[in-house]
């Protein structure tokens, strides 16, 4: 306590010293940047928690490919258990105005049996809570279709052969968070108007549900009966396994922003540990006094350890209170995901602010600390005997050992965490290399330059180690903004370019074999090129080779995912120019053999080889198939292609719907509107509307990660002003001695001002030309673009960095130009 | 010994009779406050030195000595009074028009040397040349430090001199502008005996050959003799 008491005399002394402002700061950006997110995400998780029974709609659900059997639904109702049933799949719908692809769901009366579905009587109307669900002849339509096909309520629309009145609008769904695919809106209807529509055919992708509520322990009994029995197409959600989809994709990218977050910390922890040591370095003669005056070795540590301690405490508080205000703006640019309001966060994420804040503190101020401890009494007498300094290295080995635990708890699993913190660790290393080259380079060429530019370039050589750390730790945040801006842009810009005018941007899906020569006609007809239409049969793997396939099988989720569903099967004679092959030869005209020829990718997932045999499940009957080639496919052709073809006379007496693309000219939306009109079972996808959402949801996600980033560059400045506080003696005392010299207000600056845009022009060239690099290989190797250098990011990165730091800079030194010379000398000397 | 340095002595009294003032002080005065009192450092101190003159500013610890030089090199602004430098009326001018003054007519010396770390020894020396716009600063700087006797060290950094070889780039530093005028504080307060007596000798070398007038601060009774004239100074009282 007694220390406890001279330890808060102290630091009231100690506060205005720069590095207790820079302590303090640090940790405020790095716990503002964490609990951000922190807040955000806790928020989302509140929803998803709050209504997971809500997500799906009852307490259970049973999820199948088929309808649901028989014996489920009744051993439900023996089971005392309210039930309900769902009917899901997309099709076209027409009003008065147009036709727009919608996810139509059929409900049972009883639908739904948890939350509430809310309505209104016009989209901009206040809503309500409705009762059950839509009257047979009615349907209620999600709230794009009111203007896309003229669905107001009252109006009438066409869902396949039948017309239902639109009843009511939806403003909220229980069972859909997540808004991703705004272009095909919701038309919920009566189960009982099925039938009418004529959608539900051979090969459509229909997906039906049944839920079940109740007693929790007649679900828990249901559930222990009915997942045993499941079969292949089937599977079972409850509330607690409600990891659907949306929690996993939600998860992923809250653990993408946390990790995003956690750059900055990386970054306050320079700061943090420039601070401390400044900090040790001129406590090191009262330190020495102290001890002289009989405080033990335990004093000295614990009244300096209580001074960090209440800097961080204050850091960590207003951190979080900025966290707590930062993530409204997540909230608000991320809002659009959400069709749910998101309740208020929780205090979780100011205990893991303060948790971080902690680590930061104890992480990197021990080190110093401890070399206060060994202060040598002797030192009062004789200023020049040196301190014993910690390896640096070992001393702060705690420290970044508690890091990279952050990061790897942070990132959710330790390969995730491992490439997180190889990420890093790369970013930083690559940065400081390229920084001390340039740094040594630029040093180098002192000699040639005049006056005022020599001096500061000859401080930035001296300084090489504080120069290097300024350098990376801006670089780093200078070139994460240049990606998420700048860069990613252009490539998106430059993809879109490089996509043909006659690009197909339209799919139109479900075509019936009988149709086929109706809809050439119709395309015919209309003075339009004739689309490629291809075959499609529905099948399941059963077996590679001997092996059965089962979803467990598989570590890999998307393996998974595969092996779970039923795979889009083709049938082709020609191998198609967006095709290549890349093991085995493509089959010869008339070969009698069954062979298949498999996607690479997939096969490679799989573990599929060429001269493997794949047995397939397609509507109960079994065959089998030899995988005579592998196919390299360009996906963005944007046609429809196959992870699966077989050869001629494999796949043809099975039940086979149609797919085709083409290219619809702006304008002649009328093409679509006509084709629909005249085969209802047909849907028509707009790929322009989709990528317009992709772009959007794009945007948004990024503005939300360069919020975030903002942080990095927060805390790259905090650590500018670190290494500026850390120097600040120096450059005082050089600032006089040059006074004294002669040196007017203007050299002096100038002086400053070279050594600051140095390290800013450094920092922007390690920016830029990380950039640049991750530019080149994201075209290159990801979108297939050919990279094309521009000039805008280095000049970007460039000005960022030399005008940012050298107003910074000129802004922590103005003491160094204001101070009178011989104050200025005493004070140092 | 003696003899010599009297007749130098005289020599440089009769050459100053006939000099032009180089530096006026008049009413000096520097005053700072304190929360109990106000602390009166240097009261009213008014002199002359001629130029080409040598000068030493003795008195105890504490007495004002330091604080006098500085007002007198305009390093410090004092509470009242006036300073002539040659002429030029110091505190009429600003912060930056003192520091012209002093890259034009004025070198100093410091008692810690107060090199610049980050540069080399000849850097050091060209840093005043530079900064009054010399064309050949390399070359000049170059060959004061030969005329010290550091023309091998020229592209040693400060911390690999010794505490001599510091001070004399120091002097080096300060006389290569060819000031009229060279303030030096306690010169030889921070070497050894032997050490500081080649400083001296140094000091006053430079002194014959450039003609500067030099005014020192000292404790130094050995070089406080080698000056033509004393300047005593206590409880901030100056008598010249």
């Amino acid at each position: 306590m007694k220390n406890l008491s001279i330890a808060m005399k102290m630091l009231r002394r100690n506060a205005q010293a720069g590095e207790a402002k820079v302590l303090a700061a640090a940790l405020f950006v790095a716990v503002a940047s964490v609990t951000t997110v922190g807040f955000f995400a806790d928020r989302v998780r509140g929803a998803l928690d709050r209504q997971a029974n809500e997500l799906l709609g009852g307490d259970l659900v049973v999820i199948a490919d088929h309808p649901v059997p028989r014996p489920f639904v009744e051993r439900a109702g023996s089971d005392g258990l309210d039930v309900a049933a769902t009917t899901t799949f997309p099709s076209m719908v027409s009003g008065q105005a147009g036709v727009s692809l919608s996810e139509i769901k059929a409900v049972s009366r009883s639908f739904p049996l948890r939350g509430r579905i809310r309505v209104a009587d016009a989209p901009a109307a206040p809503d309500r809570e409705a009762e059950g669900s839509p009257r047979p002849g009615t349907v209620w339509v999600g709230v794009p279709l009111v203007s896309r096909i003229g669905a107001a309520v009252g109006e009438s629309i066409r869902v396949g052969n039948a017309t239902l009145t639109v009843g009511a609008i939806i403003t909220r769904e229980p069972d859909s968070v997540l808004d991703f695919f705004g272009i095909a809106p919701r038309v919920l209807m009566n189960e009982a108007d099925l039938a009418a529509t004529g959608l539900v055919q051979v090969g459509s992708r229909v997906t039906y549900r049944l839920l079940v509520a109740g007693d929790a322990r007649a679900v828990a009994r249901y559930d222990a009966r009915v997942r045993p029995r499941l079969e292949r197409g089937e599977r079972i959600e409850g509330v607690r396994d409600a990891r659907s989809e949306v929690r996993v994709s939600l998860e992923r990218a809250q653990r993408f922003l946390g990790l995003a977050s956690l750059l900055s910390v990386v970054l306050a922890s320079v700061a943090v540990a420039l601070a401390a040591r400044r900090f040790s370095i001129r406590q090191t003669d009262s330190a020495a006094m102290m001890r002289c005056l009989g405080a033990a070795q335990a004093d000295i540590f614990a009244i300096n350890a209580w001074q960090f301690l209440a800097l961080a405490a204050a850091g960590c508080a207003a951190g979080t209170l900025a966290g707590f205000g930062a993530q409204a703006m997540l909230a608000h640019w991320l809002s659009a995901f959400f069709t749910v309001a998101l309740p208020a966060p929780g205090w979780r994420p100011a205990v893991q602010g303060a948790v971080i804040g902690m680590v930061l503190v104890l992480g990197f101020t021990i080190p110093p600390l401890l070399r206060l401890r060994n202060v040598p009494t002797l030192r009062v007498l004789r200023s020049d005997i040196a301190v014993a300094e910690p390896s640096s290295l070992v001393a702060y080995a705690l420290g970044l050992g508690a890091l990279s635990a952050l990061i790897v708890w942070q990132a959710g699993d330790a390969k995730l965490g491992g490439i997180a913190l190889g990420g890093f660790a790369i970013a930083l290393g690559v940065a400081a290399v390229a920084g001390y080259g340039l740094i040594r380079a630029l040093s180098r060429l002192r000699a040639g330059a005049s006056g005022p530019w020599r001096y500061g370039l000859a401080n930035l050589r001296r300084r090489t180690g504080s120069s290097l750390v300024q350098v990376m730790a801006l670089g780093v945040g200078i070139m994460a903004m240049l990606l998420l801006t700048l860069v990613r842009t252009d490539l998106i810009v430059k993809w879109q370019k490089s996509m043909p005018a006659d690009m197909p941007n339209r799919f139109a899906i479900n075509v019936q074999t009988d149709q086929l020569p109706l809809v050439k006609d119709y395309f015919a007809g209309l003075g339009l090129a004739t689309p490629d239409l291809y075959p499609m049969v529905r099948g399941r793997l059963v077996a590679i080779g001997e092996r059965a396939v089962s979803p467990a099988d598989f570590e890999d989720q998307r393996a998974r995912r595969l092996v779970e569903r039923e795979f889009n099967l083709s049938w082709a004679q020609e191998l198609r120019p967006d095709n290549r092959i890349v093991a085995g030869a493509w089959w010869k005209p008339g070969a009698s053999e069954a062979q298949l020829s498999v996607e690479e990718g997939i096969a490679k997932t799989l573990s599929i080889g060429v001269g493997d045999t794949l047995t397939w499940d397609v509507g109960g009957t079994r065959f089998g198939a030899k995988v005579t080639s592998l196919r390299k496919v360009e996906w963005d052709s944007f046609k429809a292609n196959f992870f699966v073809i077989a050869s001629p006379g494999v796949l043809e007496s099975h039940p086979a719907s149609w797919i085709t693309s083409f290219h619809l000219p702006a304008g002649r939306e009328e093409v679509v509107n006509r084709l629909v009109e005249r085969f209802p079972n047909v849907s028509v996808i707009d790929l322009t509307a989709i990528m317009g959402q992709v772009k959007r949801i794009s945007d948004q996600v990024s503005r939300a990660v360069e919020f975030v980033f903002l942080f990095a560059i927060a805390a790259g400045l905090v650590v500018l002003f670190a290494a500026i506080t850390s120097t600040q003696d120096e450059r005082v005392f050089e600032g006089a001695v040059m006074r004294t010299l002669g040196a007017s207000r203007r050299q002096i600056v100038l002086t400053q001002l070279s050594e600051f845009l140095a390290i800013g022009l450094l920092a922007g060239l390690v920016a830029a030309a990380g950039a640049v690099g991750l530019a080149m290989v994201l075209s290159e190797r990801v979108l297939g673009v050919p990279y094309e250098f521009d000039w805008v990011v280095p000049v970007a990165g460039l000005l960022a960095g030399g005008a940012g730091v050298a107003i910074a800079g000129l802004l922590g030194t103005r003491k160094v130009v204001d101070s009178p010379p011989l104050a200025a000398i005493r004070a140092v000397t | 010994m003696n003899a010599i340095i009297e007749e130098e002595r005289r020599l440089a009294a009769a050459a100053a009779a006939g000099q032009p003032v180089i530096v006026r002080a008049e009413g000096l005065t520097k005053q700072v406050s304190t929360p109990d009192h106000d602390l009166v450092i240097v009261r009213q101190a008014s002199f002359q030195v001629a130029a080409g003159e040598s000068v030493a500013i003795v008195g105890a610890s504490g007495s004002g000595k330091s604080t006098l030089l500085g007002l007198l090199a305009g390093l410090d602004v004092p509470s009242a009074g006036r300073v002539w430098i040659d002429g030029e009326d110091l505190f009429a001018k600003d912060e930056d028009g003192r520091a012209r003054l002093r890259g034009r007519l004025v070198g100093f010396v410091f008692q810690s040397f107060q090199l610049l770390p980050a540069l080399t020894a000849v850097e050091n020396v060209m840093l005043p040349l530079e900064l009054a716009g010399a064309r050949d600063a390399a070359a000049r700087a170059a060959r004061v430090l030969g005329q010290v006797g550091l023309g091998e060290r020229l592209g040693h950094y400060p911390r690999q001199l010794s505490g001599g070889e510091q001070q004399r780039v120091a002097v080096a530093r300060a006389f290569a502008t060819e000031p009229k005028l060279l303030f030096a504080d306690e010169p030889t307060g921070n070497l050894d005996s032997a050490t500081g007596a080649q400083m001296i000798e140094l000091l006053f070398s430079m002194n014959r050959e450039h003609g500067t007038t030099l005014v020192l601060v000292t404790h130094d009774e050995a070089l406080a003799d080698r000056c033509d004239r004393r300047i005593a100074i206590a409880g901030g009282v100056v008598s010249a």
